[in-house]
């Protein structure tokens, strides 16, 4: 069954069972590699991409349920918050062995974009779902504050 | 930014498909370095060769480009930046220039000194690479500034590199090192180059920033689950429910109805399903009906193997050590407490599950893996295709995560891997991905212990008396590191950090119990230190606390001057919270200090109940002492990521198995991992050690849990004797 949705600003189409999780569509179909499997479950973020602009777990989207829609990934995040996001994740050295971070950039970046001035709780509500094994989450906190406090003026 | 995002795994799969070698292009210079070779006599495990084999580290590319080839895998720990910045530094290059390769496998070439194989442990990168990687820094600057001297007539030492460039003293000649690499290609290297010394460091010691930070930053970064070369079959696998259980029959006729699904083959860790896609693989795999023949599975629950294991350590143990006597001084004492320790199973869970690409093609096998111990992977990988290992082409992929889990003393994963790619008989390349399921469930975790802990107190308060028994398996046996790590009966990791405690303590005995276990495990982030610190330190704290002793005072005179860096971190955190000010209202603190892997770590942390009754960690402080500060910021990194490991174990995690053998978790909805909200603010402070560095990736790790736990006795009255401290409610 072949389903249609834009893609990273462009329109597509995948011709996949349609219980097929838009992870992997996304992964083996389309091979966009940074949108990670970590859990299977929506328990870990690490899947996480943006479905009609909001954070969406793929490893459990059927791709049924995406046509039509509009898929952004690590691969084509872009914006003023995405820009912010991954420029304060460079200069926090926040990564360590970054197979979360995808799902982690992705999360802060609609976490901005809803909240410009996110607050600790804010923080936490938004990226609580987002599990890092690294425990790189005292970086991940200080370079949301920083992208936030950099997209002033 | 502008930090060069350009690091590439040696014979990173790329989606075009195939392979960058691992040999430098034609036009490069390649320079090597000797390092001291020693065989391991074990079967599979590769003879180290002759103790002059070159070793190739630095590349230089026409276009000066330096790469440095890590011979440590990359998991987040930093060799990457750390061993780049040591060449950088004798090099005198520009950080802007530097790039980043992951060595193959090949031990010839890429021995750790310390474990005579090539492998990463023990945080052991920096320490057996500080001089090594320098003096290969050191040559090829020898070499570059021998072919400008020739190219301008001048005397060597009249020639300064800064920042990548070479000038002469008149600074009528410059040149860059790409401009230089065909005349130094022709030149000798000198085998026994000048190093800096530490004072000329211009790059160590400071903060640079991580090769590989941008590509985890945009999703570029290649790890083994993104490879996807042509032909790709994607297999998972299904384990038996108990560890030891084997295959007795399967009904695969569902599995193979999906479509996508290849084929299914009963391999000897489980059942396989081969298929197009990774969707079609994990339906497949669903689908299967097994009937399992656990007539030799390990079927006992862990509430068993508690009480099993409490009976042993009610009775002294082959003795680690054996200071004054112990029974006579306890029983003189004024005081004696007594305390029983459960530490449970844990799992590793790095956010990358276990996985690998393997082709056998025409007798020739090639794999990608985040492999950890390249030299005894590459064994396994041999002896399950029946090639010498010279037809086994290895190549070490970024790993998402570890935490001990990627380094298998019997190659496990690696020879699960390659019988499935074996049983299917293709020459199509064969990726297996194991599911959070088969990671939770996988076993080789971190050891259940018993600690059994008598402490006496003189008349005065003084600590008379230690007597710890512990109560552990060994899975040093059977693997190709039991002659070294078991002297004597005495597995010098089950006891390691209890067998030397640094307190003067004139009677102190601690004994060992090696129980038998059907559970396979592994060294888990810091190993046996997490068991071991956990019970030195709040026990400890217990004594201390009976005796009316402050924990910091109290523990600087029992380390007195023989112990100045464990003093040293002490003062040094208890420095940091003063700094802080006075404990807030509902709240409480605990201090730890432990040395793991040639480091010490002090830790103090800052605890409330919150309104589940649940420890709330809020500040955590840590002052840590690892020799000469390499990178400073990826030493704090480390240092929060560890504690963060470790805080999030002791408060929720534990591996469980219900009478029959089997496992009670199987992903992160019931292994709880901390999170975001959990997670207390870090402060580290770095000692300017002069020292020799020592490892960083694990020493964070053991004294977070009793720097919890000793807040959390004195906030609430509470001992936690039994791991984790929030008890499982699923």
């Amino acid at each position: 069954m072949a389903i249609s949705f834009e893609l990273n600003g462009k329109e597509v189409s995948a011709d996949v069972e349609p219980d097929t999780p838009l992870l992997w569509v996304l992964r083996d179909h389309f091979k966009l590699t940074g949108t990670k499997f970590g859990c299977g479950i929506a328990q870990c973020g690490a899947c996480t991409v943006h479905l009609n602009g909001l954070t969406r777990r793929s490893c459990i989207t059927p791709i049924s349920q995406v046509d039509g829609g509009t898929v952004t990934t690590i691969e084509g995040v872009s914006g003023e918050e995405a820009r912010a996001i991954q420029d304060a994740w460079v200069a926090l050295d926040v990564p360590q062995c970054g197979f979360c971070q995808s799902g982690q950039v992705m999360s802060a970046t609609a976490l901005l974009r809803e909240i410009p001035k996110p607050t600790d709780e804010n923080i936490d509500q938004a990226m609580a779902g987002n599990i890092c094994r690294c425990a790189t989450y005292v970086r991940i906190r200080k370079a949301i504050h920083r992208a936030s406090d950099s997209m002033e003026g | 930014m502008t930090r060069q995002p350009e690091t590439t795994a040696t014979g990173g799969l790329t989606r075009r498909g195939f392979l960058k070698g691992a040999a430098a292009s034609a036009a490069s210079l390649v320079i090597g370095v000797h390092l001291p070779n020693r065989a391991w006599a074990e079967d599979g495990v590769e003879p180290a060769a002759g103790a002059f084999a070159p070793n190739a580290f630095v590349r230089i590319d026409p276009d000066s480009t330096v790469t440095v080839i890590v011979k440590h895998i990359e998991f987040g720990q930093g060799p990457v930046t750390g061993l780049s910045t040591l060449v950088a530094e004798e090099l005198d290059a520009d950080w802007l220039q530097m790039r980043a390769e992951l060595a193959p496998a090949d031990t010839a070439k890429y021995t750790n000194k310390l474990f005579g194989l090539q492998g990463t442990g023990g945080s052991t990168a920096m320490a057996s690479s500080f001089e090594p990687m320098r003096k290969a820094g050191a040559a090829a600057r020898a070499v570059l500034v021998q072919a400008a001297a020739n190219r301008w007539g001048v005397d060597p030492g009249e020639i300064t590199i800064e920042r990548g460039t070479l000038s002469d003293g008149s600074g009528s000649h410059k040149a860059s090192f790409g401009d230089l690499v065909a005349d130094a290609a022709k030149l000798e290297v000198p085998g026994d180059p000048k190093l800096k010394s530490p004072d000329q460091f211009r790059l160590i010691g400071t903060q640079v920033g991580k090769l590989d930070t941008p590509e985890k930053s945009n999703g570029k970064q290649i790890f083994t689950l993104d490879l996807y070369p042509d032909d790709l079959i994607t297999a998972t696998i299904l384990h038996p429910p108990q560890f030891g259980a084997k295959v007795a029959s399967v009904d695969d006729s569902a599995a193979r109805a999906v479509k996508g699904v290849i084929d299914v083959k009963t391999v000897p860790a489980g059942v396989a399903v081969y298929a197009e896609n990774t969707h079609a693989a994990l339906k497949g795999r669903k689908a299967l009906k097994v009937q399992w023949d656990s007539s030799g599975a390990e079927t006992r629950s862990t509430l068993q193997m508690e009480r099993e294991y409490s009976q042993a350590a009610k009775k002294p143990g082959l003795d680690a050590r054996s200071d004054g006597d112990v029974e006579k001084a306890l029983g003189s004492a004024d005081t004696v407490i007594e305390a029983e320790y459960f530490f449970p199973f844990l799992a590793h869970a790095p956010m990358e599950t276990l996985d690998a690409v393997i082709q056998f093609k025409e007798g020739q096998v090639t794999a990608w893996m985040g492999t950890q111990i390249q030299t005894l992977d590459r064994g396994g990988l041999a002896r399950v295709f029946g090639v010498d290992k010279e037809k086994v082409l290895l190549y070490t992929q970024y790993a998402g995560g570890s935490f001990g889990r990627r380094a298998q003393p019997g190659a496990d994963f690696a020879v699960e891997a390659a019988q499935v790619t074996k049983a299917l008989d293709t020459d199509r390349p064969v990726k297996l991905m194991w599911t959070r399921e088969n990671d939770i469930q996988g076993g080789r975790y971190r050891p259940l212990a018993i600690h059994r802990l008598r402490g006496g107190l003189d008349k005065d308060g003084n600590v008379v008396a230690w007597d710890q028994q512990i109560a552990v398996q060994s899975f040093m046996k059977g693997t190709p590191f039991e002659d070294f790590m078991i002297k004597d009966g005495i597995d010098a990791s089950a006891v390691e950090g209890s067998k030397e405690l640094p307190y003067a303590i004139p009677n102190l005995r601690v004994g060992q119990h090696l129980m038998d276990n059907g559970v396979p495990t592994l060294w888990w982030r810091s190993v046996e230190h997490t068991h071991n610190a956990y019970a030195n330190e709040t026990f400890l704290d217990e004594l201390f606390e009976r005796a009316g002793t402050d924990p910091v005072e109290g523990r600087l005179a029992l380390l007195g001057d023989k112990h100045p860096r464990h003093s040293g971190v002490l003062k040094k955190v208890a420095e940091m919270v003063k700094k802080a000010g006075d404990v807030p209202e509902g709240r409480q603190r605990g201090v730890a200090v432990h040395k793991s892997f040639g480091s010490y770590v002090a830790q103090i942390a800052e605890v409330s109940k919150n309104a589940a009754g649940e420890p709330r960690v809020h500040r955590m402080w840590c002052a840590v002492d690892c020799g000469v500060p390499v990178n400073p910021d990826v030493i704090r990194a480390q240092m929060e990521g560890g504690m963060g490991y470790g805080i999030g174990a002791v408060l929720y995690d534990a591996i469980s198995l219900s009478d029959g053998g089997y496992v009670e978790q199987s992903n992160f909805d019931r292994y709880r991992s901390i999170r975001i909200n959990e997670m207390p603010d870090i402060e580290v402070e770095v000692i300017r050690s002069t020292e020799p560095p020592t490892g960083v990736g694990e020493p964070g790790t053991p004294p977070s849990g009793p720097a919890i736990a000793n807040a959390w006795r004195r906030l609430t009255g509470q001992s936690v004797h039994r791991l984790p401290l929030v008890p499982i409610t699923a």
